[in-house]
This record gives C-alpha cells, sequence and structure tokens, in this order.
C-alpha cells in the first residue's frame, strides 16, 4: 500500500517535472510583457518533431538531439517574436490570444502536413530504459533523468535570475516595465532572450514528452491547457510557483487517474476553478 | 464614429437616434427570408446559420460590449441543447416551451456560473472560464447514463410546431422557427446596447476603474448582461437540439466556444451584425469546404484568423464601415 503511494507520487512527480519544463518559460514571458502566447506548446511540438527527426533519420543520438530541440525552438520562437507577436504588444487580450490560437491551429496543420497525423514513435538509448527497485518502490530510469534534468534547470534558472545581471533586468522588467526602461534597461533585447529561453526550455521539455506522452500533431493543443493551469496556479514570473503547480498537478492528475479514474481530468479543472477564484493572481502571484 | 464625446450632444436624443432602424438594415433581415425561395434546398444549412448566428449574437454581447473574454461560452448553448432535448426526449414535445425551459436552465447556470467570472480577470478569467467549460464536458460525458455520453442524446422527438408545422426534412419549420427566435433574440440584443445599460456596459470595456469611479459600479452590471448572454445561448442550444432532434457531446465543447469567438471576430466585435456576418461567412465557407481534411481546415482557419487580428482588428464589419461615408453610419 504504502509502496504504492510512493510509486503513484514518484511518477506524478516525473510527470509534474515535465509539465514545469514546458510551461516555465510561458510564466517569465507572461509575466514580463503581458503577452498571452497560447503558441508556447506549439514550440515544444517542433522540439519534439526535430528530435525525432534527427534520430530518426540522421540516426543521431537521443541525448545529442535533445540541445538541438532546444536551440530549434528558441530560433523559432524569436522568430515568430520579432516579426509577428511584437506587433500586438499593445493590442488587446483577445486578439492576442485569437492570434496565438490561430497559429497553433497551423503548426497543427503543418506538422499533420509534413509527419502525418500518426504518433512519432522514439526509441530511448538502453542505458536509459528499464527500471529498477528500491523498498518494493518501482523507480523508471527514463523517469528518474527526466527528474535530474528538471532539477538542475530549476537549479540553474533560480541562479540565473537570482545571481546574475541579466537575472536582475528581467526581475526589474517584471515588476516594473516603464521604470525599467527609465533605469536603461533595454527592456525589448531582455524580452527576446527571455522569450526565446522560454520557448527553448519548451522544446526541450517536448523532446523529453515524447516517452512519457508521445507526439502527435495535437501536442500543442493537447498540454496548452496544462501548461496554461501551471502558469495560471503558479502565478505569473514566479518560477518558484511554477514548480510548485507543476507538482501539485503532475501528482494529482497521475494520482486521479490511478485511484479515480470514473472522474477523469474533472478534479484537475475543479481544484483550478476554485484557486484561482480565491486567488485570481495564483499561488505566488503578485498581480 | 458620431459618439457622446462629440460636442453638445443630447445622450437620449443620441440613445434614440442609435435606436432607429436603417435602410441597410431592413434590407439585411428582409434578404434572410431569400433562401425559402432561392435556396430550397439548403433550408438545413440556414436553420444552422441561424442558430450560430443567434450563439454568436449572444457570445458579443459580454465579449464585443462588455469586454468579458470568454472560452467557455458553449456551456450555456450545451445546457440549453441538452434541457430540450431531455424534454422533447422524456415525453413532452412542444417547441415553444422546450425552448423556454433551455433558455430557463441556462440563465440559471449562467447567473451562477457568473457570481465566480465577473470577479476575476485577464488570464484568471481565460483559465475559469475554459476550465468551467471542461467541467462541463466532463460532467456531460461522465452521466453518460442521462446524456448518452459520446454516442449522443437519441430519440429526441419534437412536436409540431404550434401543432401545424411539422420539423420537415427540407428544414422548411427549422429555418422559419430558427430565423423567427433570431430575430427576436436580436430586436431584444438592439434594444440591450443601445439602452443606457448598454452604454455602461461599453464604458466597462474601455476603462474598469473609471466607470465605479463615476457611480457605475462594474460587477452587478457584468453579472446582469453574463446571465442575458448564458440565456440567449440557451436558446440558441435549445433551437439546435430541437431542430437537429439530437444532442452530442460536441455542443459543450471547448471547439464551439473557440469557433464562436473565430466568427465574431471575423465579422466584428461590438457590432451585433458582426456575429450575424461571422457565422454566415464561417458556416457556409466550412460548408463548401467539408470535403477537406479537417487537419487542413483548421490550417486555413488559423492563417484567417492571424491575418484577420494583424490586417483587419474590427473585422469584416469594421472593415466595411471605413469605407462608408460618416452620415451612413450606425453602431
Amino acid at each position: 500500500m504504502i509502496s504504492q503511494i510512493m510509486g503513484v507520487l514518484f511518477d506524478g512527480f516525473a510527470y509534474g517535472m515535465l509539465l514545469f519544463l514546458l510551461s516555465v518559460g510561458l510564466s517569465v514571458t507572461l509575466g514580463l510583457m503581458n503577452f498571452t502566447n497560447l503558441a508556447h506548446g506549439s514550440f515544444a511540438m517542433l522540439g519534439g518533431y526535430v528530435t525525432v527527426t534527427l534520430m530518426r533519420d540522421a540516426g543521431w543520438p537521443f541525448l545529442l538531439t535533445l540541445p538541438v530541440a532546444f536551440v530549434a525552438a528558441a530560433v523559432a520562437s524569436v522568430a515568430f517574436e520579432r516579426t509577428l507577436f511584437r506587433r500586438l504588444y499593445r493590442a488587446t487580450e483577445l486578439n492576442q490570444v485569437l492570434f496565438t490560437i490561430g497559429l497553433v491551429f497551423v503548426m497543427a496543420a503543418a506538422a499533420a502536413y509534413v509527419f502525418g497525423t500518426v504518433a512519432q514513435p522514439v526509441r530511448v538509448p538502453d542505458y536509459l530504459n528499464g527500471s529498477f527497485r528500491i523498498g518494493g518502490i518501482n523507480f523508471a530510469v527514463y523517469r528518474l533523468f527526466l527528474i535530474g534534468m528538471a532539477l538542475v534547470i530549476t537549479v540553474l534558472l533560480v541562479i540565473g535570475l537570482e545571481m546574475t545581471r541579466f537575472g536582475a533586468q528581467v526581475r526589474a522588467a517584471v515588476d516594473n516595465q516603464r521604470m525599467a526602461k527609465g533605469l536603461g534597461i533595454d527592456v525589448d533585447t531582455v524580452f527576446a532572450v527571455t522569450f526565446a529561453l522560454g520557448s527553448g526550455l519548451a522544446g526541450l521539455g517536448g523532446a523529453l514528452a515524447i516517452e512519457i506522452v508521445g507526439l502527435d500533431p495535437s501536442f500543442g493543443f493537447q498540454y496548452l491547457v496544462y501548461v496554461l493551469i501551471v502558469v495560471a496556479v503558479g502565478g505569473l514570473g514566479s518560477i518558484g510557483g511554477s514548480f510548485l503547480a507543476a507538482t501539485l498537478l503532475g501528482v494529482s492528475d497521475v494520482a486521479g487517474k490511478f485511484y479515480v479514474p470514473q472522474l477523469g481530468a474533472f478534479l484537475i479543472y475543479a481544484i483550478m476553478v476554485g484557486l484561482l477564484f480565491f486567488r485570481p493572481a495564483g499561488l505566488f502571484g503578485k498581480r | 464614429m458620431a459618439g457622446p464625446g462629440g460636442a453638445r450632444v443630447d445622450p437620449h436624443a443620441w440613445l434614440a437616434r442609435q435606436t432607429r432602424w436603417s435602410a441597410p438594415e431592413i434590407a439585411f433581415w428582409l434578404a434572410a427570408l431569400l433562401p425559402f425561395v432561392l435556396f430550397p434546398t439548403y433550408l438545413t444549412l440556414a436553420s444552422q446559420i441561424a442558430i450560430t448566428a443567434l450563439f454568436a449574437v449572444s457570445l458579443d454581447l459580454i465579449l464585443g460590449y462588455a469586454g468579458i473574454i470568454s472560452l467557455g461560452h458553449a456551456v450555456y448553448f450545451g445546457i440549453g441543447a441538452y434541457t430540450a432535448g431531455l424534454i422533447a426526449k422524456h415525453g413532452w414535445g412542444e417547441p415553444i416551451t422546450g425552448l423556454i425551459a433551455g433558455a430557463v436552465a441556462a440563465t440559471v447556470v449562467g447567473y451562477l456560473t457568473g457570481l465566480i467570472v465577473v470577479r476575476v480577470r485577464q488570464l484568471a478569467l481565460l483559465m475559469i472560464t475554459l476550465g468551467l467549460g471542461f467541467l462541463a464536458a466532463e460532467a456531460a460525458n461522465s452521466m453518460g447514463r442521462i446524456t448518452g455520453g459520446a454516442d449522443g442524446l437519441q430519440g429526441v422527438r419534437v412536436w409540431d410546431l404550434f401543432g401545424a408545422f411539422e420539423f420537415d426534412l427540407y428544414g422548411y419549420t427549422a429555418y422559419g422557427y430558427s430565423l423567427a427566435a433570431l430575430f427576436l433574440v436580436f430586436l431584444l440584443s438592439r434594444r440591450l446596447v443601445h439602452s443606457p445599460f448598454g452604454l455602461s456596459l461599453r464604458g466597462i470595456r474601455e476603462n474598469q476603474r473609471r466607470m465605479p469611479a463615476i457611480g457605475a459600479p462594474n460587477r452587478a452590471r457584468l453579472l446582469k448582461v453574463y446571465t442575458i448572454a448564458a440565456c440567449f445561448a440557451g436558446i440558441a442550444g435549445a433551437l439546435l437540439a430541437q431542430t437537429t432532434q439530437t444532442v452530442s457531446l460536441e455542443t459543450l465543447g471547448f471547439q464551439r466556444s473557440a469557433d464562436v469567438a473565430v466568427m465574431l471576430i471575423l465579422g466584428g466585435t461590438g457590432r451585433l451584425y458582426g456575429g450575424i456576418i461571422g457565422a454566415v461567412i464561417f458556416m457556409i465557407a466550412r460548408d463548401q469546404l467539408a470535403d477537406m481534411n479537417p487537419q487542413y481546415w483548421y490550417f486555413w482557419i488559423g492563417l484567417l484568423l492571424m491575418a484577420v487580428v494583424l490586417f483587419l482588428p474590427t473585422g469584416v464589419l469594421g472593415g466595411l464601415a471605413r469605407l462608408v461615408p460618416q452620415r451612413w453610419r450606425t453602431a
């Protein structure tokens, strides 16, 4: 019984770490520019397809494709940001939502055109396969790897945001964009770099997600809701909040599906609506 | 735009002038009768368009006029549809009372959920309306014994309209019925948006903080219009259930909420005709392109959305309005 609960907690935590990677970038960019980018999940999908293509057609090893997935998503997102998104920073929220949903549709259709609608298989290397038992709990190696990656990235993010000059500029711009500009911070560039980093992390998350949840053209849409839940519940611009919200969501999703499958996703949406009703700015949001 | 911002306009005279019927409007509604004569084989589609237009008008009230961005408006559509469908299935097939029952059910749910919705803004608002939509879809899915689940509600039997007009295969009755409902709801909405209440909604949309400061608190007004919009959406849903004699889970799915927002933005928000024009364009395009793989249909929808937001932010009607001389304009 105990080991079963521990197993669910472990799987849920690994799933939560995946959701964290997918959503932390959106949390920061939304806090920074107030730009509601619903296409964030599509950049994750892009990263996933980069990994699949490199492994299948070019025979690259899995681990080597991960940085490429990161860079590809980052570069693509900056291209969109510089050419299209930036025209909409002053647009109404509705226009931002509709524009980026339009982009999700287009990217999903493009993925279906290029790769077909079937789920893409990916073979992770043998040393990431399999599992071992400690004290009756089953630890899947790949999930441990995922958790390790996410924790390293979290530490890097926190250090980068709290201890570097660039991080200070990002925090200043999130808190008060006009004041930051007044102090001579180039908010435009700060935003572009943050946007690239955030989308890159999503791309990395997308590549890592294939083994756990699969990859097909509806990915950008399917995980959009989860990503938005993490961002909204965690609070904009808060890494700690996103981490906590992603963990909560991951564990409750896995536990809910395991113990009360008849409720489906009901529980998660109910919790989200309730939480946001009492704390509209999220658990750690300032605004 | 000639508006209250102009010099020395008597507000009552201005409002009265807004409510006057213009020639293009009358022509528009007369043209809505044309399908009976010109396209008698397309009346089923025409009735679907009228229903969708009614749904889009209801969304326009909250989104275009009051500025509440909702990603879950299909909830009320679905509740109206299931209520009307269930009543007809269980032995009371009279259409008008079924329609009223659907509207009442949607109104009650709209009021209760509105209590939550009007308190939040921005991302939390998007997420709560989205969440409510998913909750409703999950609930309908899990109550399969009542709603029929994924198979849809079967065995809906609707009696003849006024005991005289049978819901025929060609859709004569369906279109007449839907069009009449659309026209009535349109008249009500038109009266509403040109009333001082409607004007205060636009004020809230433009500046959430200033309205309470000049003595017009937001929440009660937003709750009122949200409830009214839910009622109208329920009417649209009930119409769909009665004219198609079935209700599927899709009636309250996210797809329907998203589609109706697309139509509204396409036609132009904050104009009652925007939703109607958008619904006409969207539904006819979908009917014509029905052979296309849905994947690619959404490619074009996505591209269209991006283009409209970038180049035509006030929609088709807004774009047209710029071509029309000032003195002909209506709001």
